[in-house]
């Protein structure tokens, strides 16, 4: 019996979409149309479906690599709601490097060249946050949250001047030449090897954080600062790496929105990929396997939103609603647990770090 | 530019237009001012002015009477605040993800119900909203008069909120109680204060607060609703918090210069387009930052915000 | 004579552990009642219970001879008792009239403060001190703090006041002036419910006394009928003498040494004031003296987790001052026990033979081009948790289910095993029992007789006289003697622990 309960709650996770799908049914009922019809067409068509599972690739690609990037600063205690902009930091450089670099490069190298670019870019726009709290205890909630507006206005400004391409209507860059187009992994469709990238990733953390020492000690800045510091690891360095890393993936599904997908560089396009990586790095509690699912889960209703929308005629917009839903019952779920919840945890944690780093970042390096 | 800041009567409209672009967020951010000082971050601010925004427009295209859209738009923003409550206050789940989350569910259910309540007209309704009065004698003061003393309702009605706010949290008892939870919750526990209750009441009327703000962009603004149309103001009203010190005085004044930033990022648009007038979008962002860091003053936000409260916790 | 205080049988269990096991205490009303009883004997429990803060899973309370039931704080107050937590429950930021009105029920819009102000005043000069109420309490020296906090219960009529080793906080110069008020409160016809383990202060200031033990009561006396080796006996159930020989010392040359050291708390006050002292190898030198006056902050620096703003720190001749923590640990070969074992000597979250390797995670043997060797980790703190008998022995377990003493042999056993030349150890034996202790105890004296220098931080005198072959007495922030334990007797520690310097007279 006992064992049926743990179940239960392990899948709490499993409950709270389906209540969330369960109360999303009743604003699609609101909208005149059958929920079970709309809730049919949205997920066959997401999975089950040739074109539709390729869109839901093309989704899960960069809403996997954010939600790394969000996963990596969350096993370090850090919270990076900056992905948005890092998106943006990473797409901008990788334009660059596409339009910018010697075309007589080999097609393959200078797609390599264009991601480093590109994690460059967003690991930069990691690096800034991560630099301000380690060393002046700066709440990188807050500068990474506002630091999305700065990156996403900085692209603006690029691509309304000096990237506009000649005789656009609204602003955009030249386009990339095609050598540099990311190859593609479904015939005749838009899914690109970016998604790919991204499961490689993922396996790549989830062996590293737990075979690695960067990942445990990363582990351990995140659960115990201040037995980190008396461990000889430097707080400071892995909050400093851990932003800048995560930084540099979101900085890489920018990278591949331009490579892979739109092979251009156009004003505001990321449709909040940044915010997606954050709900499916919570979704997955930071376990890199996990974010692979969440984001293939949420690719699928964004994939599956359009495909509802044309069969049965609800509004796309209902799918932001029931995201929402999904991430408020998740979150909810989370505070009904045997031990105490997670992210609570991790935030307490959170409170001791601001002493620890308080104190080393008075330490004085070796002369 | 220079010509504006001459004629006394542009620069009247220059203020006056950053003045009016400030109204959202002042009442975001003094929302947001209540919420932290009671010890919960209220990233859903931009959620909630949502949601007031859509409610007092519901309520003004039903019944034609703005002051019902008025009250059924602070409703609205406080029916999303039961929300984060009910999240970061009972259940202790980390305040960061519920108010992301809010804003998610906020700006695709009012974008969803939109479309079904208004049936297609809201991009193209006018409603009956709140037009610029003047106050006599004060209207009449150079240059500030017609700035200050010319606005609608809303405006007039923000003139007293911060005042008032300020009053409450350091000058009566309840203020104190806020302050001591948000500072030291177990402290004000052992003090008989009733920590959960004036956290619930502090998100609650945050975001009725936030409401206002999305009542003003309905009402006051553009007089129709549109998906989305509060725009990230919620998230500026975040800034505005610290770099106001968590105090609704301050916030007023961090508003204020943000106004003053937007409305000249708008007027270079049209005038200059060789500007970037992204410089002046992304001005107030990078200020808050630098006051962060302590390069504009070193703040210090409530001691308690972010943690959850438990009696039987250590 | 009718009680004025009765808990009746009062049990209250967490998780498996019976922190109070029908308990009850009987109190009189206008006297000073001692409740006495070592860490974890359950005395904060029950007092919590009685302020509100837990409620008792069975049992009774009477005040006054009729039955209540005290749900919360405020619930207390109304049943007129009042709670001064051993951490204060003080707002720091706020000033000491808004920390004293905090929860009173107002209503109306206005503070009033200047109605309050003058009634504050008015109320703490008949107990006989002065306050600043405009000031923000963090402002204040712990003394004060502490009367603001009595000041908060006087203010609202508490007959019955509990205080929580209250003396755990003060020097011993600000000891007297605390029992003073005492006498006041109980002038005024207060009853005092006083938590402490300290015998000598209940035998001075206490008319009847309550020892608990393991969450029972053990006996109800009056103080005048007894004496303090019944009274050890009663709250730890033997004798308190420790087994420990200690060996002839072979001293070699100073191994640490330092000088001229200066350093600030987390408050920004001086915890550290030019202290300077050398320990040999094969020496153990006691740091002893009140808590709160520099020692943690001293074993930080030493260690590294803590910066100075002067001085040097010679070991072996060589300057560590400026190194970072791993190099104090692998280079410079300094071991270091924390104080608190659980926040910052071990990650609970992970199993014994990570904890066993914390501090050399990335090095080899454990770790081969940044993977772990999860082999070599399990075989070394197989042999670890054999040599040291830690109990369970489950390397894989997670050392957060250990018991106090077996976390604290896991600790010792990782910084004994890399052979360190010299060894901090801060407060060892918190929160231990006798077995434990001597088993510390035990393992430092093996480490002095291979010639480590060991610094060893305690505010227990009984432990600092058994182990240490020197003992310093530090007072705030300074060392105000250095003293042979033969030399050490009680009234010559209590003063340099009260700041007088060994070359007053």
């Amino acid at each position: 019996m006992l064992g049926v309960l743990r179940a239960v709650y392990l899948l709490k996770g499993v409950w709270a979409i389906l209540a969330a799908l369960l109360l999303g049914s009743i604003l699609i009922w609101l909208g005149n149309s059958n929920p079970i019809e709309a809730y049919e067409a949205l997920f066959t068509g997401a999975f089950f479906e040739y074109h539709g599972f390729a869109t839901t690739l093309v989704k899960m690609s960069p809403m996997l690599l954010a939600g790394l990037a969000v996963a990596v600063p969350l096993r370090a205690g850090q919270f990076n709601i900056g992905a948005e902009g890092q998106i943006y930091l990473g797409a901008l450089f990788a334009t660059f490097a596409a339009l910018y670099l010697p075309e007589a490069l080999p097609g393959w190298l200078h797609i390599i060249i264009c991601s480093l670019a590109g994690m460059i870019g967003g690991g930069l726009w990691g690096l800034i946050p991560g630099y301000l709290k380690a060393c002046h205890n700066v709440n990188e909630v807050i500068v990474t949250l506002l630091m999305n507006y700065i990156g996403i206005n900085l692209v603006s400004y690029f691509v309304s001047g000096p990237m506009l391409a000649e005789g656009a209507p609204y602003p955009y860059s030249d386009e990339i030449r095609e050598e540099l187009w990311l190859p593609y992994i479904l015939p005749r469709t838009d899914a690109h090897l970016g998604v790919v990238i991204g499961i490689i990733f993922a396996i790549l953390l989830y062996y590293s954080f737990r075979r690695t020492s960067v990942g445990l000690s990363l582990a351990t800045v995140g659960h115990n600062p201040a037995a980190a510091r008396y461990a000889g690891i430097s707080v400071r360095r892995h909050i400093i790496l851990s932003l800048a890393f995560g930084g540099a993936l979101a900085g890489l599904a920018g990278a591949y929105e331009v490579l892979g997908l739109k092979y251009r560089l156009f004003h505001m396009f990321s449709a909040g990929y940044g915010f997606d990586g954050i709900v499916v790095a919570l979704l997955a509690e930071g376990n890199p396997l996990l974010v692979t699912a969440a984001a293939l889960f949420l690719g699928g209703l964004r994939s599956g939103a359009n495909i509802m929308q044309r069969a049965v005629g609800v509004p796309t917009t209902v799918v932001e609603a029931i995201q929402g839903l999904v991430v408020i019952f998740v979150t909810a779920s989370v505070a009904f647990r045997f031990e105490n919840s997670y992210l609570a945890a991790v935030w307490r944690r959170r409170k001791a770090m601001d002493a620890v780093l308080a104190a080393e970042r008075e330490e004085v390096g070796p002369p | 530019m220079m010509d504006t800041l001459l004629d006394p009567t542009m620069l009247a409209d220059f203020l006056s237009t950053s003045l009016r672009l400030s109204v959202p967020i002042v009442f975001a951010a003094l929302g947001g001012v209540l919420s932290e000082r009671s010890g919960v971050y209220n990233i859903g601010l931009e959620g909630m002015m949502l949601a007031g925004a859509f409610g007092a427009a519901v309520g003004t295209f039903f019944t034609n009477i703005p002051f019902v859209g008025l009250v059924s738009g602070a409703f609205a923003g406080a029916l999303t605040a039961v929300v984060l409550a009910v999240l970061a206050v009972s259940l202790g789940v980390n305040q960061i993800v519920a108010g992301i989350a809010i804003n998610m569910f906020s700006i695709g259910v009012t974008a969803f119900l939109s479309r079904i309540v208004f049936s297609g007209q809201a991009n193209t309704m006018t409603l009956p909203g709140y037009k610029a009065f003047a106050i006599p004698g004060l209207a009449s003061i150079p240059i500030l008069g017609p700035v200050l003393f010319k606005q609608d309702a809303l405006v007039y009605l923000m003139y007293v909120t911060v005042p008032l706010l300020f009053y409450l949290l350091f000058r009566t008892p309840w203020g104190l109680n806020i302050r001591a939870v948000g500072e030291n919750p177990r402290a004000a526990d052992t003090a008989g204060v009733r920590v959960n209750m004036v956290r619930y009441l502090c998100v609650l009327g945050s975001g009725a607060l936030a409401g206002l703000g999305g009542c003003y962009l309905v009402l006051s603004q553009v007089f129709l609703f549109s998906e989305h149309m509060s725009a990230g103001k919620g998230f500026i009203a975040l800034a505005a918090i610290i770099l106001g010190r968590w105090n609704p005085v301050g916030a007023l004044f961090a508003c204020l210069l943000f106004g003053l930033f937007d409305a000249l990022q708008l007027r270079l648009q049209f005038v200059n387009p060789e500007v970037p007038y992204q410089a002046f979008v992304i001005l107030p962002y990078v200020v808050s930052i630098l006051a962060l860091v302590g390069l504009v003053g070193k703040p210090r936000p409530p001691g308690a915000v972010g943690l959850p409260y438990t009696r039987e916790s250590k | 004579m009718e009680h004025h205080l009765v808990v009746d049988r009062v049990t209250k269990t967490f998780g498996d552990l019976k922190a109070n096991d029908a308990v009850s205490l009987h109190v009189r009303k206008g006297t000073v009642h001692a409740v006495l009883g070592e860490n974890g004997a359950g005395k904060t429990t029950l007092m919590n219970i009685l302020y509100g803060l837990y409620h008792p899973d069975a049992g009774r309370i009477r005040i006054g001879g009729r039955a209540v039931r005290i749900n919360s704080p405020r619930g207390a107050l109304e049943s007129g008792i009042g709670m001064v937590h051993q951490h204060f429950m003080l707002i720091g930021p706020l000033t000491v009239i808004e920390n004293v009105i905090l929860g009173l029920e107002q209503s109306g819009l206005r503070l009033g403060l200047a109605e309050h102000v003058e009634r504050l005043i008015e109320l703490s000069q008949s107990f006989g001190f002065d306050i600043e109420p405009s000031e923000p309490v963090w402002k204040l020296p712990m003394g004060m703090q502490q009367r603001v906090e009595i000041l908060k219960l006087l203010y609202r009529n508490a007959d019955i006041l509990i205080l929580d080793e209250p003396t755990s906080v003060l020097t011993p110069s600000e000891t007297g002036p605390f029992f003073d008020v005492l006498g006041r409160l109980k002038e005024a016809g207060k009853t005092i419910l006083f938590i402490t383990h300290k015998l000598e202060e209940v035998m001075a200031v206490a008319d009847e006394v309550t020892v608990m033990r393991d969450g029972k009561v053990t006996a109800e006396l009056k103080t005048s009928e007894t004496n303090p080796r019944e009274l050890a006996r009663l709250m730890v159930g033997r004798d308190v003498v420790f087994d420990i020989t200690r060996s002839e010392g072979h001293f070699g040359p100073a191994k640490l040494t330092v000088e001229g050291l200066r350093a600030q708390n987390d408050r920004g006050l001086q915890a550290l004031d030019d202290v300077g002292f050398e320990v040999r190898t094969g020496e153990i030198l006691g740091i002893a003296g009140v808590d709160g006056n520099g020692q943690a902050e001293l074993a930080e620096v030493i260690a590294g987790l803590r910066p100075i703003e002067a001085g040097r720190i010679l070991i072996g001749g060589a300057d560590a001052a400026h190194a970072s923590v791993a190099e104090r640990k692998h280079g410079f070969k300094i071991g270091y026990v924390p104080e608190d074992r659980q926040v910052v000597g071990l990650d609970l979250n992970h199993s014994v033979a990570f904890n066993l390797i914390l501090r050399s995670l990335g090095r080899a043997p454990f770790t081969r081009f940044g993977i772990l060797d999860f082999k070599t980790i399990r075989a070394h703190a197989e042999r670890l948790t054999e040599r040291y008998d830690v109990r369970p022995r489950g390397v894989e377990q997670e050392v957060r289910f250990l018991s106090g003493g077996n976390q604290q042999k896991v600790i010792l056993a990782r910084e004994i095993e890399d052979e360190p030349e010299v060894l901090i150890v801060s407060q060892p034996c918190k929160g231990l029992d006798v077995g434990a202790i001597e088993f510390v105890q035990k393992t430092l004296l093996d480490q002095r007789e291979k010639g480590v220098a060991i610094l060893y931080i305690s505010t227990e005198l009984e432990h600092i006289m058994a182990v240490c072959d020197r003992i310093a007495v530090m007072s705030r922030g300074r060392i105000t003697g250095i003293l042979k334990p033969e030399e050490a007797a009680p009234e010559r520690l209590g003063m340099l622990m009260a700041g007088a310097t060994t070359d007053a007279s």
